[in-house]
């Protein structure tokens, strides 16, 4: 084993149609539970909700977007099966980080063509668009592309189509992020 | 039988430690899978890895042919599994906008956290930048909340847009990621001839 390792020097990760049928069980174990699929956005979502309800109520309640949100009957948006969900995601990609030897000290990885503060400056505006669009999506990747289609939403399979499609119509405009 | 808690076969707060519990595997399976890496995430938009394709496209065709066999088998209700609506031109402008963000970010939100969880600060920042993202477009809802609920379908599905059988869609589904599986191998194959390193940690 340790031979072995020495050898091969690259990084350590599960096959990916392996990891591709194990995510489909999950999903489709998620959907015969739940009678819904997996999310990420959502959590982000309620948590902000939660935070201008508690720091500005009246505001919260003022705009429509934040008040869809607020459950009636008085109980916090925290309590919600996507809040928990995402702390397992969080949880279940430090297992496997520690797994497999990938949890270390804090780090910024870029490709070397660009500085880190590159990459950051880059991170924080991807996250941005993403927080966006996903709120116009009715999802991200896993909530509205994956599950969505999955399920064959009609809007799901519009949501994986264009974000896919136009990250390549716009991959070349970006190539000295990431090549 | 299914789906379990929308027919109130599990109740109470089980519900919460479920979604701890399948949280924790989809974070698992991300991370596993190598998405804690944005450089790899990013190949897919460029050639040299395309996990991304693979992973999701197997995941997808193995969650639609099951719901098709549970439903078959009289396992699942698939009426009372939950399609998400459609709305035309608003869901289409969140997939560009997305796009865009993903080629620029490198993750997507689902594969930021298991980026934070083994110590990535880019990770961090697009997750920072994920929650500005929202919390912008929750301030501005005034200015487009016509646009938002405009172009509205309702739960409608693939199928019945094309005035196809779902079992026919979920068909053309496998033979696409088939398809694609085979194409995006012998890209790799190609591009990754003039790299010295296609895979990241």
């Amino acid at each position: 084993m340790k031979k072995n390792s020495n050898i091969n020097k690259g990084p350590r990760y599960i096959n990916p149609y392996f990891g591709g049928v194990l995510l489909g069980l999950l999903l489709l174990a998620t959907f015969y539970i739940a009678g819904r699929g997996l999310s990420a956005s959502g959590a982000v979502k309620l948590s902000i909700v939660a935070i201008v309800d508690k720091i500005a109520p009246a505001h919260a309640e003022g705009n429509a977007y934040y008040d869809k949100f607020i459950p009636t009957d008085g109980s916090s948006p925290l309590f919600n099966w996507l809040i928990f969900g995402a702390i397992g995601t969080f949880f279940g990609g430090m297992l496997s980080g520690g797994i497999y030897g990938r949890l270390k000290k804090l780090r910024i990885e870029h490709s070397p063509n660009i500085t880190g503060t590159t990459r950051m400056i880059a991170a924080v505006v991807g996250g941005m668009l993403f927080g966006i669009g996903s709120q116009f999506g009715r999802g991200c990747s896993s909530g509205a592309a994956l599950s969505g289609t999955a399920s064959l939403s009609f809007g799901g399979l519009l949501v994986m189509v264009f974000m896919f499609g136009i990250g390549y119509v716009f991959a070349y405009f970006f190539r000295k992020l990431w090549i | 039988m299914g789906p379990l808690i929308p027919q109130g076969i599990i109740t109470g707060q089980w519900d919460f430690v479920i979604a701890l519990l399948i949280g924790t595997a989809f974070g698992f399976l991300l991370e596993s899978s190598g998405f804690s890496s944005s450089r790899n995430i990013a190949g897919v938009f460029y050639g040299y890895n395309f996990v991304v394709l693979r992973v999701f496209f197997t995941a997808m065709i193995v969650a639609m042919v099951g719901l098709l066999y549970f439903n078959y088998l009289g396992w699942i209700e698939l009426d009372m599994v939950f399609v998400l609506p459609t709305y035309l031109a608003p869901m289409i402008l969140g997939g560009f906008i997305m796009g865009l963000g993903f080629v620029i970010g490198g993750f997507c939100p689902g594969t930021s956290y298991t980026a934070c969880a083994i110590g990535k600060l880019d990770g961090f920042a697009f997750l920072g930048g994920f929650i500005i993202g929202v919390f912008i477009f929750a301030e501005a809802f005034p200015l487009f909340e016509n646009f938002y609920y405009s172009g509205y379908m309702g739960n409608i599905t693939i199928g019945e847009v094309f005035s196809v059988s779902n079992e026919l869609v979920t068909f053309i589904f496998v033979i696409m990621a088939i398809v694609a599986f085979y194409v995006t191998w012998l890209i790799e194959k190609k591009v990754r001839k003039n790299r010295t390193e296609s895979k990241f940690e």
